[in-house]
């Protein structure tokens, strides 16, 4: 069965060329890499803002643009919706005609709209008026009564700061979950990624390096691709009712761990265990302060430079993790592949706030 | 004793009707001109700016003398519309009114591809996005948001045509009632022997139509800005 996002083209502007190719299922997909690295020309040829020379993409089993059989859906017709970081709302129409813009039918009414996003008390303001927050839910109210087949969101939330970030994620879940439309998502923020990511695409210098699952992307601690994402890993988990001392019980298919707690219990949460807060013990260790005891065996030893080593260990349930420790230590404790061994997490390095995610 | 002698009257008036005329007539070539400056990329580009500007840098009777030689009785274009519809428009007051319009052309271009420019392309990426036709953008993004530079060149180009002598005389020459209008009255006052007194009545009333045309085009300016942006 086709994806919901199926992409391989090719064009060239000036010195950049772009060459990327990828599938991408329904859920939120998100490309990320550094600055020029195409994400963005990627995004603007799915819209139909900019033509590629050569390849294909289709959406939803729509063949949008085809190279080889000289199609090229004009923008207008593709049923797109696009975001930007700047939410480009047009100045001179009040929010209610800015929403109201596109007179594609949509499935969705303007009150669905307003009531989702929480705008509805803004309509008959004109948007200068509005807050940055305000402008990018407006902003995706437009796109979402476009009646779009996927929404394009380009850096929707770097000109925020974190808090009306953390207010704006949950609306863009319920975007995948309740309305179940498929999101092409960019960013450089990696707390942004780890929550709403169900599929990550990396991009560099124009190409695509890697592209699967999160937790995969994570684990894979490639040697190629070790610069374009965080150190660390991703394990999912349920919090479970009943707090002692103010930790939570979290069951993951690794084993329990306890945690601040940071949500109700029952929904799913995803926890990134950054590398260097993961310690690693030979045996289950007595007499330490650390409350997070998760075992393993080494799936593989990199030397990083002089001084440090990256470990992943494969854990229980296909879960991994990963842990940066010294080379020093690694011989004291004669590390190697295929040993078990005990993983080490302090329940004080979580970040409550951005770390975690609503799964359910 | 009315306030302006019949001379001034026909002068003032008549700087009006040409200035609005010509005003009127070149805007839809204006903005066409700037939109296609401002946003496309075509062969040929640079050589339609360097026309649209040549009234801005070459001396007006050179513009008077081409206006005279194309759409003059015996000019190529002239003379065609003479044998096939019997106009003539040299030395008549459309003369004054197209040599006006040409020579305020590029100031109306100007101020409204520097408009056009200013409104962010992306604004019009998105608005296609939304299932807008190319016509419908134009007509509900970029003109409106052009608005108050489209404001700007109208008050330009009718202070430029109330000002024009050089092609005006050139292509139109010096009749009273049908061309002379104010800068030509006060150049044909200046060249009367005792002429002075009614010279400085023109130049008096010149500046207070400069003013006026002024404040009431700062008044419109800002009411069309608020009206686009809202602030």
């Amino acid at each position: 069965m086709a994806g919901a996002i199926d992409i391989d083209i090719g064009l060239r502007r000036g010195g950049f060329s772009l060459s990327a190719a990828l599938s991408a299922g329904a859920g939120i997909t998100v490309l990320t890499g550094p600055s020029g690295s195409g994400k963005s020309t990627l995004a603007g040829a799915v819209a139909g803002l900019v033509r590629p020379e050569r390849g294909h993409i289709a959406v939803n089993g729509e063949t949008l643009f085809d190279a080889g059989r000289r199609i090229d859906v004009p923008a207008a017709r593709r049923r797109i919706g696009y975001v930007l970081q700047d939410s480009l709302l047009f100045p001179h129409l009040s929010v209610r005609r800015n929403l109201t813009y596109s007179n594609r039918k949509a499935d969705l009414a303007l009150e669905q709209v307003t009531g989702i996003l929480g705008i509805g008390h803004l309509l008959e303001r004109k948007p200068a008026s509005l807050s940055g927050g305000e402008r990018q839910r407006v902003a995706i109210g437009r796109a979402l009564l476009s009646g779009p087949s996927l929404l394009i969101m380009d850096e929707p939330l770097a000109s925020l700061d974190a808090a009306r970030r953390a207010e704006l994620m949950p609306f863009i879940e319920s975007l995948r979950d309740t309305l179940a439309l498929p999101v092409l998502y960019i960013t450089h923020n990696w707390p942004e990624i780890i929550r709403l990511a169900d599929t990550v695409v990396l991009m560099e210098q124009g190409e695509v390096r890697a592209a699967g699952p999160l937790q995969a992307i994570l684990a894979a601690g490639d040697e190629g691709l070790r610069h374009l994402v965080p150190d660390g890993s991703v394990i999912e988990a349920t919090p479970t009712a009943g707090d002692v001392d103010g930790l939570c019980r979290f069951e993951t298919p690794a084993g329990p761990m306890f945690l601040p707690r940071a949500s109700s219990p029952g929904g799913k949460v995803r926890l990134f265990i950054d590398a260097h807060d993961v310690a690693i013990a030979l045996e289950p260790p007595r007499g330490v302060s650390v409350q997070n005891v998760l075992g393993g065996t080494i799936d593989s030893l990199t030397i990083l430079d002089d001084s440090h080593l990256d470990l992943r260990l494969a854990l229980a349930g296909e879960q991994a993790i990963r842990a940066r420790i010294t080379r020093h230590a690694g011989a004291q404790l004669g590390l190697r592949e295929g040993m078990a061994v005990f993983a080490l997490i302090k329940s004080v390095s979580f970040d409550r706030r951005l770390q975690f995610r609503n799964l359910d | 004793m009315p306030l302006l002698t019949p001379f001034e009257t026909e002068a003032l008036l008549l700087s009006l009707k040409v200035a609005a005329a010509a005003v009127a007539c070149s805007l839809p070539f204006a903005v066409a001109v700037a939109w296609l400056l401002a946003r496309k990329e075509f062969p040929g580009k640079s050589v339609l700016n360097v026309l649209v500007h040549l009234p801005l840098v070459v001396p007006p009777v050179v513009i008077g003398y081409l206006l005279l030689v194309t759409l003059g009785r015996k000019g190529i274009v002239g003379a065609w519309l003479d044998e096939t519809f019997g106009i003539v428009i040299a030395f008549t007051w459309i003369a004054a009114a197209v040599a006006s319009g040409v020579m305020a052309f590029p100031l109306m271009v100007r101020a409204i591809r520097l408009s056009i420019e200013a409104v962010d392309a992306r604004l019009e990426s998105v608005a296609r996005t939304l299932g807008a036709s190319h016509a419908r953008v134009l007509l509900t993004i970029t003109l409106p948001l052009t608005l108050p530079g489209i404001v700007a060149g109208i008050a330009l180009g009718f202070a430029r045509c109330l000002g024009e002598f050089g092609a005006t005389i050139t292509f139109a020459s010096n009749i009273p009632g049908v061309s002379r209008t104010l800068p030509l009255a006060l150049y044909t006052a200046l060249n009367m022997p005792g002429g002075e007194a009614n010279a400085l009545r023109l130049v008096v009333l010149s500046i207070v139509l400069a003013f006026l045309a002024l404040g009431i085009s700062e008044l419109m300016a800002r009411r069309v800005t608020k009206m686009v942006t809202g602030v």
